[in-house]
């Protein structure tokens, strides 16, 4: 039993490694947001069997958390962000795909090493999946650097919450029931602010190119 | 007066151990709702005036006042909480309230300070989330699943059981995240967009408080990773870093034209220094750095708030463009003089007496840092002094007056604490800052 449950979390851990590579390599807005939109219902799977496997009735809850906020709320924002500018083109990236792949891959190998030792420590049932957790994260942040417009960094950003998220309920089973409403507040009213910034930027500069955002320098 | 009961009666807790008050804290408590206080005192006039100035609408002068008020609440929240993962939320909010008040102008350059802001500080705390993760996981160890594994007073009752392999990740993590909030040099590109665009009381709160704040965040951590670890790894970290943005922005400073972009740069210079005496450890240090925390946000949100009015005088944040202003006005020259050779470390102001201590037990304990220190303050205090000097003296074309009286009280109401603290400081607030540098092992 306990055996199937660990390789479910793993199967669920490599789906998160998996989707984030797709978002890395996907040029359009529309399939970044069902990616993540992917990717938040993979992270509630996590949790309810992780909540399942050890007992914890209040990974459930973070779980319907998770539901809510970054499978309902969020997408739904970013659809609605994503119709009212009307910027569905493809995405040009700084580096060319291929090349960012290759980077994610030695970021990927970078994570396990740096996991390795702690997951030998943890007495989780997910330890293995520390590793995949951080892969997740700095792969999200990969995604944010590569990225000239607005809303994929965005998307960026938030997956790299996801990983966060992912990491503390594979580490530890989840933060304290306080902590993780704040955290899940503080996102939600994050994405509110990005998205008013989004319309704000639009109507300054006609455009959601960053690259507009480049006055202040030092000269 | 809650102060005066922590300082003789020691730590307390309240409300199921979820907040705490211990003398470090309630320093830092005391200190954040006065500059607090006297800030919104002077956004009165100062919002009024860019009001006329067709720069804010009454929508947007609500929502500034509203979430000022926000952001004291969630840096006093920051400062109370017992757990560490409420201690990230309040950072996070605090990002929040502060990146809608950079970008209350609504222009095209307010507008970038915010993104960047808001990218570079979400990215940087997301990383301290993960380093809380990683504390938890270690806790979790020791205490057990239940509530209170994050509570810092029973993290700090175990510090030295917890594991040392993660305990030096999560510090490492922990010290990106605060790291880029208190505005160390690589992670320093935020800071001067957000307090040159922002409006200036906001740029008197972010480098008086919420950098003093992230200081705080990073000051727990490192008790933590000290008794875990049983070595120097975070302090030598924190003098490294500490040291990097001192020097960095020393040079930065000389290279400035906006005046509001001056004085950021100034505070990072400031932080460095805080950091970086932290880093050293030790009572006097720890004092050192306790007593420069104080005078800097004292010292720095008054020079801000005489820059504030001086820029509303002449239109522009242009140091060239504003010249003379002691033959306009004579008091806010003198706040703007006197502030700028207190925060250069000119003798009897406070920074000096902390500058004094941090750089004598530099030569003691790492003489090797010495001449950076030196030649930075050096070049700091030739770049800031020779801008300001023909802002308040050299010949005059300023003309304007304004609509509103500027709240000048506040300026000289800290300028005058400053100067007793360079003076004489009380013993009844020299036993609390010894028992402060005693909690961060003096």
């Amino acid at each position: 039993m306990s055996e199937f449950v660990a390789q479910l979390i793993n199967l669920l851990a490599s789906t998160l490694l998996i989707l984030a590579f797709a978002m890395i390599s996907q040029r359009r807005i529309l399939s970044l947001i069902h990616l993540f939109t992917a990717q938040g219902a993979t992270l509630v799977a996590a949790t309810l069997v992780v909540g399942y496997a050890t007992d914890q009735p209040h990974l459930y809850l973070s779980a319907g958390i998770t539901l809510v906020v970054k499978v309902i709320l969020i997408p739904l924002l970013l659809h609605r962000v994503i119709n009212r500018l009307n910027v569905r083109w493809d995405i040009e990236t700084l580096i060319n795909i291929p090349t960012t792949m290759i980077i994610g891959i030695v970021l990927v190998i970078f994570a396990f090493d740096l996991a390795l030792p702690i997951s030998r420590l943890s007495a989780s049932i997910a330890r293995g999946t520390l590793g995949i957790a951080l892969a997740c994260v700095l792969l999200s942040f990969l995604m944010m650097i590569t990225r000239a417009k607005a809303v994929p960094q965005v998307i960026g950003f938030l997956s790299m919450e996801n990983g966060l998220f992912f990491a503390a309920t594979s580490a530890t089973y989840g933060m304290p029931m306080v902590v993780e409403l704040g955290i899940a507040l503080d996102v939600l009213v994050g994405i509110l602010i990005l998205g008013v910034f989004m319309f704000q930027i639009r109507e300054q500069f006609d455009s959601l190119d960053i690259s507009h955002l480049e006055k202040l320098k030092e000269d | 007066m809650l102060t005066v009961e922590i300082v003789s009666g020691g730590p307390q807790l309240v409300w199921h151990h979820e907040f705490f008050i211990d003398p470090l804290n309630v320093f830092l408590v005391t200190l954040t709702s006065f500059v607090g206080l006297t800030t919104a005192i002077f956004s009165r006039p100062y919002m009024r005036i860019e009001q006329d100035h067709g720069k804010m609408t009454p929508h947007r002068q609500r929502l500034y006042h509203s979430m000022y008020q926000l952001f004291n609440f969630t840096m006093l929240l920051a400062l109370t909480t017992n757990n560490m993962g409420i201690l990230w939320v309040a950072m996070e909010a605090a990002t929040l309230t502060t990146v809608l008040l950079v970008s209350v102008y609504r222009t095209a350059a307010s507008l970038e300070a915010a993104w960047k802001y808001f990218i570079l500080c979400g990215v940087g705390i997301a990383q301290a989330l993960f380093g809380t993760v990683l504390l938890y996981m270690a806790a979790e160890k020791v205490i057990g699943t239940e509530a209170g594994a994050l509570l810092w007073t029973n993290l700090d009752a175990v510090k030295t059981q917890l594991d040392p392999t993660i305990i030096t990740l999560a510090f490492a993590f922990l010290f990106i995240g605060y790291g880029t909030k208190v505005g160390l040099v690589p992670m320093h590109n935020w800071l001067p967009d957000a307090h040159a665009e922002g409006p200036t009381p906001v740029s008197a709160v972010l480098s008086g408080l919420l950098l003093n704040v992230a200081v705080y965040a990073l000051l727990r951590c490192k008790v933590l990773t000290d008794g875990a670890l049983g070595n120097q790894l975070a302090g030598e970290l924190m003098m490294g870093f500490g040291l990097l943005s001192v020097v960095v922005a020393a040079f930065f400073l000389s290279r400035q034209k906006d005046v509001k972009r001056m004085f950021a740069y100034s505070s990072i210079e400031h932080m460095g220094l805080i950091t970086f005496a932290f880093g050293m450890g030790g009572a006097i240090a720890n004092y050192a750095g306790l007593l420069h925390m104080t005078v800097h946000s004292l010292i720095k949100s008054a020079i801000f708030f005489a820059v504030g009015h001086a820029t509303q005088k002449a239109g522009t944040q242009n140091m060239a463009d504003i010249r003379g202003l002691i033959k306009v006005s004579p008091r806010l020259a003198w706040g703007m003089m006197l502030g700028s050779l207190a925060i250069l470390g000119m003798p009897p102001f406070g920074v000096f007496a902390s500058e004094f201590l941090i750089l004598t037990t530099a030569m003691r304990d790492h003489s090797w840092a010495t001449p950076f220190l030196l030649l930075a303050l050096g070049v700091a205090f030739a770049a800031v002094f020779s801008r300001v000097q023909p802002m308040v003296f050299g010949e005059t074309s300023l003309r304007k007056t304004l609509g509103h009286t500027p709240a000048l009280l506040p300026v000289f109401a800290h300028l005058g604490l400053g100067l007793m603290l360079g003076l004489y400081i009380p013993p009844y607030l020299h036993d609390w800052y010894r028992q402060a540098a005693a909690m961060i092992g003096g």
